[in-house]
């Protein structure tokens, strides 16, 4: 089951944003999220927003498919268009990313990406990924995306382990991840990530270590390593509920998280966020980056979530409801918050303090800059750049990032 | 049925000869309201129409638990049938309540000290239980007439030839003296109140002496101020007279005198024998105490009559507001319940871990209830309770002596003997369950006392048992052991010294006040051990390691450490995830604050009322 979308006020049915939102636009990058909500499959801990039937319709009668779905979020950016006004920015970024982006055509994705490029440019050397399941490609649909303008493609491996793919419910083979970095750096690709899974139930350190080796035996540019969550609401939860499956304990968590530090730092990857690793600056997903220093980017597609200028706002989530807003006419926007400065202020110490480079301790608060101080004097903070006016997390900070936030943000 | 007897005798100028004043001592359950239900009817007091279930059981927690707390006292007109010697005359019976719970013992031995005679009813199906043993022996010792009686004869478990056989075993008559009725359809109840005409005695005191009255009840009411019941045993009171309480030697005026048939009804006065109430304008019943008594203001008695004590609370707890800022209106509702109730006591209390409250004594557990559960509902106040303890008297070596209502004030130094309250408790239960029983009075420090055959299969054993034992848990357990067959009651017989020890619990090293409990030296282990081990399940994970530990003074004798948090990150954070994170941040903050700071360590406040709370699982699954 997908998440539930965060409370707010509800969205203009033009989508209009306040004039403060577009203030100073000019500094700030742009980007573009593609949300495809479709999956061949739902696996069990998966709770993002996506969908195993192929047609679904709105209470208007439109029609969402697989096969007009491109056409929908094509719509969608027009409308962006509209609502940004006379915006100049070129587009930095484009991510397309999922459910299973994959099980669409790549013409599809290459028609989405065109109709960016038309309406608003895009930036030159922008970084355009999409998200990629190692069963449903192949060199020539990989060529086919290459050709089309993408440059940097994310397959979610998870493990290396077929006991812990089953757990996670995924359906590739042992091996095929790392053959897909292979196809895909033939193809052209600049840039290939492999997102993995730690602290599957069943999995073990040796478990653990033997899916990063593999995964850098591959040769990707960049390693995104996730703790798993265990959602509310998902089959999973459901399983570990009744006792089927054992919960992982948070201990176990950090030894892995460690374990993944060690072996990454040890092939010459360098932590940049705190699930993130690449091997040089430019290998860093710039997309993500958008996301975690305050820049703008538009999510389309339904449940997207689009931030421009502390306005945070999220399309509804069900893909019919999403064709039937677009096909009369109005934004597919459920709700929004405008944020007030302390909010503002509140997010960029949660999100900045995850990044390599910290946030800056002048944002603090008087009780906020004491926290910091006791967090440097309990090793959770460097001291070095602390030195030089900013927070940023040690490996044992890191994982207690969210712990420091709490008493940094007060 | 006979009709409503004419020519009935008025208050204040009732010939004693035709007076007869009794209670009904009884079970919960064993059908003594409807018994006076039935009475009411027979007796034409109450008509048809007026009749309602439990006519004379007023507060709501009453009616609902089926148990009565304050006693009430109903004039009864009544003529003998025929066949009886005084037939055709119309007599004055004074049926008293009493309360049936074992904390209000002395409330029930002043209701018992205003009748000649009793009604011992017990359940044709049941037989008779401790408290009402209890109550019997009491009666008994006050010298009242015992009419025996087994009631719920229609039900199809009745075994009325078996418990009749109990009661004259208990009672010293024979089975055929045994009465045999159904308050619930009627059967046998005129025959009862005949009965009570012929055996009962008629009050005996003197008429022309100055008036004493016995104070057995005294209630608020929020619109007439203090009633107090009274039984006139010598001379007479007149209505706007001047009236002395001899304890305190207070004056008041009598605003109104009269009898109760059963809603009050103002008289010229009570005479000799005669039991009634009178309404002097105080308004707090601590002004009109049960045991008192009262007299003429001037030209009074001298000498009050015997059996006088002021109520002493036996058991502590600490009442906490879960919100600090419900502290004035938990002060408001303890004032408030205080109106009527002379045995609740309190003074404000300060808890490093649970803020302002008030530490609230108690005539008992049922007493602690009752008064926690009135304080939530009809004051909607959330509360927590800290574990109910006795009252310690600590002599020290230099000769200094301490009396400690609360664990933490436990006095520090060269102690030399601890003194704790000690009660003789009365447990009833079937023969099977004697070793059950016998394993846990031995496991709470009892001494047994004697045990008896009431019938083959039914034992009465006696016990002394520490009331700080009995407090803790006691009768759940009893319950759990007997499967719900054992009842028992329990007294104060003095104190005994025993073998008293503090246990402290400390976290992070610094000792937290609310957790301190007095505990037998034998025990203290296995209670630190206890403790220890359920705040380590409770205290979630911090930034440091938090030692846990149990002490008696400076000795250590438990520990558990709640290892230091390793790992507090969500891995991911796209940009869908940012509104939510924030949220969860926030929400976060408000759990924070929630949480009680004891020294540097976050305890989250369901932690204390998991420990504290004498009903917590831990406890029973033991």
């Amino acid at each position: 089951m997908p998440s539930a979308l965060p409370d707010g006020e509800p969205m203009p049915e033009d989508g209009a944003l306040p004039r403060s939102a577009l203030a100073g636009a000019a500094g700030r990058p742009l980007g573009f999220y593609l949300h495809v909500p479709y999956c061949a499959t739902r696996c069990g801990y998966c709770d993002f927003n996506t969908y195993t039937a192929s047609e679904l319709r709105g209470s208007g009668g439109a029609l969402a498919s697989r096969d007009n779905y491109a056409d929908h979020v094509v719509e969608e950016i027009r409308l962006a268009r509209k609502v940004l006004g006379d915006d100049p920015r070129p587009v930095e970024t484009v991510f397309v990313g999922g459910g299973t982006p994959t099980l669409l055509p790549a013409a599809d994705l290459v028609r989405m990406l065109a109709a960016i490029r038309d309406e608003f440019g895009l930036a030159p050397g922008a970084e355009i990924t999409t998200e990629a399941n190692p069963e449903s490609v192949d060199p020539r649909y990989l060529a086919d995306l290459r050709a089309g303008g993408f440059n940097r493609i994310s397959f979610g491996m998870q493990s290396a382990r077929q006991h812990v793919l089953k757990i996670l419910d995924r359906t590739h083979t042992p091996g095929r991840p790392e053959a897909c970095v292979a196809e895909a750096r033939a193809a052209g690709f600049e840039h290939v990530n492999l997102d993995l899974i730690y602290g599957t139930p069943g999995e073990t350190d040796d478990d653990w270590r033997a899916s990063l080796d593999a995964a850098l035996g591959a040769g990707p540019d960049h390693i995104s390593a996730y703790a798993l969550i265990v959602e509310e609401g998902t089959q999973l939860a459901r399983r570990i509920r009744r006792g089927e499956v054992p919960m992982t304990d948070d201990d176990v968590h950090a030894d892995r998280y460690l374990i993944a530090d060690e072996r990454l730092a040890a092939a010459g990857f360098t932590w940049y966020e705190v699930s993130n690793w690449a091997t040089t600056e430019a290998a860093r997903c710039r997309h993500n980056e958008l996301y975690w220093t305050g820049a703008d980017w538009w999510g389309a597609g339904p449940g997207a979530h689009s931030h421009v200028g502390g306005v945070r706002w999220w399309n509804v989530k069900h893909p019919g409801a999403y064709a039937q807003a677009l096909a009369e006419g109005r934004s597919p926007g459920a709700g929004r918050e405008i944020l007030p400065d302390e909010d503002r202020r509140v997010e960029r110490i949660l999100l900045e303090l995850r990044l390599a480079d910290g946030c800056p301790l002048d944002i603090l608060a008087s009780a906020g800059a004491r926290a910091a101080e006791r967090a440097l004097a309990d090793g959770l903070l460097e001291a070095g750049p602390y030195e030089a006016g900013r927070a940023v997390l040690t490996l044992r900070g890191r994982l207690l990032a969210d712990a420091v936030v709490r008493d940094l943000v007060d | 049925m006979p009709a409503t007897p004419t020519n009935v005798p008025e208050p204040s100028r009732t010939d004693p000869a035709l007076l007869r004043n009794f209670c009904i001592i009884a079970h919960i359950d064993h059908g003594k309201s409807t018994l006076a239900d039935r009475m009411l009817q027979l007796t034409g007091v109450v008509d048809q129409r007026q009749m309602r279930a439990q006519y004379l059981d007023r507060m709501d927690i009453e009616r609902e638990r089926g148990i009565t707390i304050k006693s009430q006292a109903v004039r009864l007109p009544w003529s003998p049938s025929e066949g009886e010697e005084s037939s055709g005359t119309t007599h004055i019976l004074n049926m008293i309540d009493t309360p049936g719970h074992v904390d209000f013992t002395y409330e029930v031995s002043r209701s018992l000290a205003a009748c000649e005679g009793c009604i011992l009813l017990v359940d044709a199906a049941q037989g008779i239980e401790a408290q009402t043993l209890a109550n019997l022996y009491l009666a008994m010792e006050n010298d009242l007439t015992i009419i025996p009686v087994l009631n719920k004869i229609d039900l199809p478990a009745a075994q009325p030839e078996k418990f009749a056989a109990e009661l004259a075993n208990l009672v010293g008559c024979e089975p055929e003296d045994v009465l045999k009725v159904s308050a619930k359809t009627g059967v046998g109840v005129p025959e009862l109140l005949d009965r009570v005409v012929r055996d009962v005695p008629a009050p005996v005191g003197v008429k022309d002496a100055p008036a004493r009255a016995m104070i057995f009840d005294s209630v608020y009411d929020a619109y007439r101020g203090v009633v107090t019941y009274v039984k006139v045993v010598d001379g007479t009171l007149n209505k706007r007279e001047r009236i002395k309480m001899m304890s305190t030697g207070a004056a008041h005026e009598l605003l109104e005198i009269g009898t109760n048939s059963p809603e009050m009804t103002p008289a010229d006065g009570l005479s000799v024998g005669e039991v009634g109430y009178l309404i002097t304008g105080v308004k707090d019943v601590r002004q009109s105490k049960v045991g008192d008594t009262i007299t003429q203001h001037t030209k009074g008695a001298t000498e009050p009559l015997g059996g006088y004590k002021d109520p002493k609370p036996m058991v502590f707890s600490g009442l906490y507001p879960l919100d600090g800022s419900d502290y004035p209106e938990l002060r408001e509702a303890l004032d408030k319940l205080q109106l009527n109730d002379a045995a609740l006591v309190y003074e404000p209390e300060t808890s490093a871990a649970l803020g302002f409250g008030f530490r609230v004594g108690f005539l008992g557990l049922l007493h602690l209830e009752v008064i926690r559960e009135r304080l939530e509902r009809e004051f909607g106040l959330d509360l927590i309770a800290t574990a109910p303890n006795v009252v310690y008297r600590v002599d020290m070596e230099d000769g200094t002596e301490h009396t400690v209502t609360n664990p933490s004030e436990f006095p520090v130094g060269k102690i030399d003997q601890v003194h704790e309250p000690v009660v003789r408790a009365t447990i009833l239960a079937p023969s099977e369950f004697i070793g059950a029983i016998m394993e846990l009075c031995q496991t709470r420090r009892g001494t047994l006392l004697g045990m008896d055959y009431l019938s083959e299969d039914r034992v009465e054993i006696r016990y002394t048992l520490p009331l700080a034992e009995v407090v803790f848990d006691f009768f759940d357990q009893l319950k759990s052991k007997t499967r719900g067959y054992a009842s028992l009651d329990y007294e104060p017989t003095g104190e005994q010294t025993s073998d008293l020890v503090k246990v402290d619990i400390l976290l992070h090293g610094d000792k937290v006040d609310a957790f301190s409990a007095i505990t037998h030296k034998d025990k203290a282990y296995a209670y630190g051990v206890r403790l220890v081990a359920k705040l380590r399940e409770l205290i979630p994970r911090q930034g440091f390691e938090v030692p846990i530990q149990a002490a008696i003074g400076s000795r250590v004798i438990a520990r558990e450490t709640v290892r230091a948090i390793r790992k507090d990150v969500l891995a991911k954070c796209y940009g869908g995830d940012i509104s939510r994170k924030r949220k969860l941040l926030e929400k976060q903050k408000e759990g924070k604050k929630r949480m009680k700071m004891v020294g540097s360590v976050e305890v989250p406040q369901d932690a204390f009322i998991a420990v504290l709370s004498s009903d917590t699982d831990g406890d029973k699954k033991k």
